[in-house]
């Protein structure tokens, strides 16, 4: 059943992930919630090494989050499932796409997809900043300022700037961060 | 004719030696594409390329599909992208294997953290750029916004988003298709 589900939800986001490896990652993020295989801190630690693995990003989080769930079967059904949308509609269709993706309608309908999947995108970047940075589950806002995590929002605030003000390369910015939590002990 | 292991292991090249996938990518595949192996033009790889964004999936991985099939049919196609997931498949099961072990340890484990930071910085990071690259009109604005609280808030699956804002945005190009004929009638199909 686990590898049906697997295969389902790999599926699901081959088909559905639209516009890079990051657009996977709200449904990575519902299927964490449904079915609490995995928990929240792990899914951004598998980010975090598919971040800094060679590779796809998208097929790297498949394989961790598959083999963590299902061991190596696990690990091939979760990136088989995830490409296996695509390859069929490239070399099924590969002879209409070119013409295809210059209709205005397809055009448009993807054009409507992508500031929509940015903003998914940035519906979980809240939830896991709020699991990170705070203590507490949910927005209570009478406590909140008690409940922030201070050394790890300081800590974001500096690897934000480092990323968007000085281009620091995202390799770069989790190897130091990895080094300055092992020197503050966050 | 392309032998199908020269396929694999052509691609299984490129997804080994680089890093980020997408547009990291591309000059990975233009050098031994192009340039050593010579199975296509530079403007071929672009036009694969911008035919992957337009695909549902992974965009490098599509540009892959593309080539390999070009290339040798459906086989091509089907062997080159798992030449392309093949060095993941690999990295990834033996890294998780060592990760596992290594997370008992307290060190690693305030490494992880200050790690875990780093990845929702780099998230943020990725929707500001995203936003700034598609949000290029109210209606865009609209659907990202749209996007964020349907999900924060009423905790909408993110597949019924996806489908419902293609739906909304082809719908609207129809309609304005056909209030302005001939002006953006696209290919009348």
């Amino acid at each position: 059943m686990k590898y049906v589900i697997l295969f389902l939800e790999f599926f699901k986001i081959g088909l559905l992930a639209i516009g890079g490896g990051m657009a996977s990652l709200p449904f990575l993020h519902e299927m964490v919630q449904k079915y609490g295989w995995i928990t929240e801190d792990e899914l951004i630690n598998m980010i975090a090494v598919s971040e800094a693995t060679p590779g796809p990003i998208g097929t790297n989080v498949a394989t961790y989050v598959g083999y963590t769930i299902g061991g190596v079967p696990g690990a091939l059904i979760a990136t088989l499932s995830e490409v296996a949308p695509s390859v069929l509609i490239i070399t099924l269709l590969a002879r209409w796409l070119p013409t295809w993706s210059k209709n205005k309608i397809v055009q448009g309908g993807f054009a409507a997809v992508r500031p929509a999947v940015a903003g998914l995108i940035g519906a979980v970047a809240l939830g896991l900043a709020r699991s990170e940075f705070l203590r507490v589950d949910g927005w209570q806002l009478g406590t909140l300022l008690q409940n922030v995590d201070w050394a790890g929002l300081g800590t974001g605030a500096v690897l934000f700037l480092l990323l968007q003000r000085y281009d620091w390369h995202p390799v770069l910015v989790i190897v130091g961060a990895a080094a300055v939590g092992i020197v503050l002990g966050l | 004719m392309t032998s199908l292991w020269d396929l694999f292991f052509t691609f299984a090249r490129i997804g080994l030696f680089t890093f980020g996938g997408g547009y990291a990518m591309l000059p990975m595949i233009q050098r031994e594409v192009v340039e050593r192996k010579k199975w296509a033009t530079e403007q071929q790889v672009l036009d694969y390329y911008a035919l992957g964004q337009a695909t549902p999936g992974i965009i490098a991985v599509n540009t892959a599909t593309f080539l390999g099939y070009d290339r040798r049919g459906v086989i091509g196609g089907i062997v080159a992208t798992l030449g392309m997931i093949f060095p993941s498949l690999v990295l990834i099961m033996t890294l998780a294997t060592l990760i596992a072990q290594a997370q008992e340890v307290t060190v690693v484990q305030h490494a992880f953290r200050g790690i875990r930071i780093a990845v929702v910085v780099l998230i943020v990071h990725t929707v500001l750029k995203m936003a700034r690259r598609t949000v290029t009109s109210v209606r865009g604005g609209v659907l990202f916004a749209a996007a964020l609280v349907l999900i924060s808030l009423a905790g909408i699956s993110p597949a019924f988003v996806v489908i419902g804002a293609a739906a909304l945005g082809a719908g609207y190009a129809a309609w304005t298709a056909r209030r302005t004929p001939g002006v953006e009638g696209g290919d009348e199909a």
